[in-house]
């Protein structure tokens, strides 16, 4: 482990060490902007209970103005009334949650920074070492979710993507850091690239699948016992509406790591002279990519939907969890590549 | 049974099973094996059964580290042995469970091939009665009669797809009856599930010849010197039981340099690390004009069948044994093994040649030796700054019954450590350049200079193309199969009641989809827009429900 700063002033060929640290800054910089997005995110969550009741005030209200400015039409006015009514009322305007979409849109700006600064430091693209897959990878997840919001309302799942980004963030800087340096032979080739680019992609994906069966869990448990107590959790889309989200997103993640696999095992046999040699990270990639088949199987058959098939996907991101961080740390493999 | 009186206790004789004949067992056995649950079983036992073979040592890995595992746990090593902890991808039960599973992948694939091809040559099958019990459904007023109302749906079901039906396709359509119409799209999508699936198969054949057929040789080469397929000179040799040694390609290969650099410019985790690993040599094919050829790593060089790659590098200290009188019994370079990163190297040289006995050394080689070896022998850099070798001398027999032994060991048993005139046993330690003399009229040791050794690897790997393709055909399968939506659509049209002499017809639609389709209704509202807008100008009357 290392302290941010002190291995940096030995200087390299290659290696621009001022841009490294300016790297170092915005990825301090997001880490705080997207801390406060976080409280943001949460601040909009705890104004939701009432929320439906507030709405429902105000079309009252509307609908009595609305009344009182027609009053004079005599019988059309009675016609306004029934036909007037919530489409006239714009919603609530959730401040807090627009303040939490712009701090997240700043902190992914500031991270893109750190990225593509680390990269031209190094003067190859950042993928590496452990470090540099945190801060890749906590970029495609912020990324994925603001191409989300684009589309969809999903405000209320702010916190709970911000969240695990803010976390791997930290993680980078405090636990896995490594000074920014030229790469081992092994490493430099394209397939570098292709592979880890499509890996950390696909974790991404993976990280948001797995906020979501959280969410679906947690939703899951206060339809069964109808919960009261937490309501603002009712800002969240109920469990159905989770489990299919979560489904959405690993049909996009599975055929990317699908894609890790083959570009992988193609690198391996240049690398390393086979394409499958049963290495502690191969066999670890394999074991995700059975579990994630096992959850698109489950889905498939009648009976193992809902909860065993999002047990089944837990299981698969435990496993993504320990192949990042076990396997990179305390197994011997030719995968030994974390820098640490 | 309806009327089965109410029975006290059942005998023996009361329960009248089916008797299974064996073909009956058969089919029991394969319905269950067949089924997608035992598919979905065996997937997670495949997911447990990999895992202690990254979390223990495997031999086809590091047979050394095997060795020294099972040394340390000598109570339950052996048993972990014998259930094949050791060789966990090539154990009885992890090959059962993929055999298994590839059976279970068969026997899904053969009976959903042959439904599925008749269903690509046959007709959507007929509306259910009721089209208002599909999962999405929606009817439409037209002022036009049955007859152009049908036509104007048959129209909008072969009518380009709209934008929500970029993933819906063409629907293939048929009139069972004049007054409704079944259509079904989306058969890329069992085509791409049976792809992937077949494709998993391809890969495991693809797999299985690789084991069956390929074969590899490891060699160390010091530079300045080389090998040769066919006279034998390589190290290791393993080949697939099918391989017949005489097929091997036969060259010459020397090395005339290797280069390598460690990074010396950043400090913390990465210093020391390896920047640059490349090997200058020559190859002669037979024609006996050598050419020159770079191998590294990530870069291997093709010749004929085979592929040569850059594995492995370390130092071979190039040492001069003379006797008393000075005459040179020894002159080689040595290839010593690196143990850590900083490339703290060892090895062995046997002199057999040594007079009045056979000489033996047992050393370390550090590139960058600490001067003081404050910390015992260590070195501080994988460079050359300081080369220094330590060695222990040996006399006696190098070969005690001229056993096969390992060229990286020496095996003392029949032979007597050197010690100094005190008594001391005697570690000599040697820079480029120095001598040192033996005593007791034993000659001199020269450490002349050092040079590098690569590690090459040939291997030849048939059927890794074919796996490749089926993995990628797989790959390409499986998104058309997750993507493309399997979806059927029914439309009845019937006069409209209310209508009275004017024309009218009601159209209803209802859909179905295969697995979860949320743009279902959507799709239906599209199709009903369309259906509207070909009948009238005017804008649709549409009742969702």
């Amino acid at each position: 482990m290392n302290s941010l700063t002190s291995d940096l002033s030995l200087g390299g060929h290659a290696t621009n060490i001022g841009l490294a640290t300016t790297s170092n800054n915005f990825l301090y910089a997001s880490a705080v902007v997207l801390l406060l997005a976080m409280l943001a995110f949460a601040a909009d969550l705890a104004g939701h209970p009432g929320r439906a009741e507030r709405a429902a005030a105000r079309r009252e209200d509307a609908t009595e103005q609305a009344a009182a400015a027609g009053g004079d039409g005599g019988g059309t006015a009675l016609l306004e009334r029934t036909a007037a009514p919530a489409a006239e009322v714009p919603p609530e305007k959730r401040q807090w949650a627009g303040i939490g979409m712009s701090l997240s849109w700043l902190g992914a700006l500031l991270l893109g920074a750190c990225v593509v600064l680390r990269a031209v430091s190094v003067g190859r693209p950042p993928l590496g070492n452990m470090y540099e897959f945190s801060i890749v990878g906590s970029f495609f997840v912020i990324t994925a979710y603001l191409i989300w919001s684009l589309r969809r309302d999903v405000r209320s799942l702010g916190i709970f993507v911000v969240g695990p980004t803010l976390l791997t963030e930290m993680l980078a800087a405090l636990v896995f850091y490594t000074a920014a340096s030229q790469l081992m032979p092994s490493l430099k080739n394209y397939w570098l690239t292709i592979h880890v680019t499509v890996a950390i992609l696909s974790v991404a994906f993976f990280t948001i699948a797995f906020s979501t069966t959280i969410l679906y869990f947690v939703q899951k448990w206060r339809e069964d016992i109808g919960d009261t107590k937490y309501k603002f959790m009712d800002a969240v889309p109920d469990s159905a509406t989770m489990d299919r989200t979560t489904y959405g997103l690993l049909i996009i993640a599975f055929p990317l790591w699908t894609f890790t696999l083959i570009a992988g095992a193609i690198w391996a046999q240049i690398a390393w002279g086979h394409y499958w040699s049963w290495d502690p990270k191969e066999v670890w990639t394999l074991v995700i990519w059975v579990v994630y088949a096992a959850y698109l199987h489950a889905r498939a058959t009648a009976g193992w939907s809902g909860k065993k098939a999002a047990y089944i996907s837990i299981a698969g991101f435990v496993c993504v969890l320990f192949n990042f961080t076990v396997v990179n740390m305390f197994i011997v493999g030719m995968h030994s590549y974390s820098g640490m | 049974m309806a009327t089965a009186p109410a029975r006290a206790k059942p005998r023996a004789g009361d329960v009248r099973q089916p008797r299974l004949g064996p073909l009956g067992w058969g089919r029991w056995v394969w319905r269950n094996l067949t089924s997608m649950r035992t598919a979905l079983f065996l997937l997670l036992l495949l997911a447990v059964a990999a895992v202690p073979g990254s979390v223990f040592p495997q031999r086809n890995i590091d047979a050394g580290k095997v060795t020294r595992y099972l040394a340390a746990h000598r109570g339950s090593g052996p048993w972990m042995d014998r259930l094949g902890f050791f060789d966990v991808y090539a154990s009885p039960w992890f090959s059962a469970i993929y055999l298994l599973l590839f059976i279970s992948l068969i026997g899904c694939i053969l009976p959903r091939t042959r439904v599925h091809l008749r269903a690509l040559t046959s007709r959507p099958p007929k509306p259910p009665r009721r089209l208002d019990r599909l999962p999405a459904h929606t009817h439409i007023v037209t002022a036009v009669s049955a007859e152009q109302a049908l036509g104007a749906a048959r129209q909008a079901l072969r009518g380009r797809p709209g934008r929500l039906g970029k993933s819906r396709g063409r629907f293939r359509v048929h009139g069972h009856d004049p007054a409704t119409l079944s259509a079904e799209s989306g058969y890329l999508r069992e085509t791409g599930n049976l792809a992937f699936h077949i494709g998993l198969c391809l890969v495991i054949v693809g797999v299985a010849i690789g084991h069956l057929w390929s074969w590899r040789a490891d060699v160390i080469v010091p530079e300045g010197s080389g090998f040769s397929t066919a006279l034998g000179s390589l190290d290791t040799f393993s080949a697939g039981p099918l391989v017949n040694p005489a097929d091997l390609p036969s060259f010459n290969l020397n090395v005339t340099k290797m280069n390598v650099t460690f990074e010396d410019k950043v400090g913390g985790s990465q210093f020391g690390k390896p920047r640059k690993f490349l090997a200058d040599t020559t190859v002669d094919t037979g024609t006996g004009r050598p050419h020159p050829a770079q191998i590294a790593v990530n870069s291997p060089l093709r010749i004929g069948d085979a592929e040569v790659f850059l594995l492995g590098n370390g130092y071979a200290p190039v040492l001069t044994v003379r006797d008393a009188k000075g005459a040179v019994v020894y002159q080689d370079a040595t290839p010593f093994l690196p143990q850590d990163g900083n490339y703290l190297s060892t090895g062995v040289v046997k002199v057999t040649t040594a007079a009045p006995q056979e000489l033996g050394l047992d050393g370390l080689f550090l590139p960058t030796a600490d001067q003081n070896f404050t910390r015992g022998p260590t070195s501080l850099f994988p460079g050359l700054r300081n080369p220094v070798l330590v060695a222990s001398v040996w006399t006696g027999n190098l070969f005690p019954g001229n056993a096969p032994q390992s060229v990286y060991t020496l095996d003392t048993s029949q032979m007597k450590r050197l010690t100094k005139p005190g008594g001391a046993p005697l570690l000599i330690r040697l820079a480029p350049g120095q001598t040192v003399q033996l005593p007791d009229g034993r000659g001199s040791i020269s450490f002349d200079r050092t040079v590098r050794w690569a590690g090459l690897s040939v291997r030849h790997t048939p059927g890794k193309t074919l796996t490749l393709l089926a993995a990628l055909a797989a790959a390409a399968g499986l998104i058309t199969s997750l993507l493309v939506k399997r979806r059927r659509v029914f439309i009845r049209v019937t006069p409209d009641p209310s209508a009275g002499d004017k024309p009218g017809a009601v159209v209803t639609i209802g859909a179905l989809a295969k697995g979860t389709d949320p743009t279902l209704t959507a799709v239906v509202h599209e199709l009903a827009d369309h259906i509207a807008r070909l009948t009238s100008q005017a804008p649709p009357d549409r009742r969702p429900r």
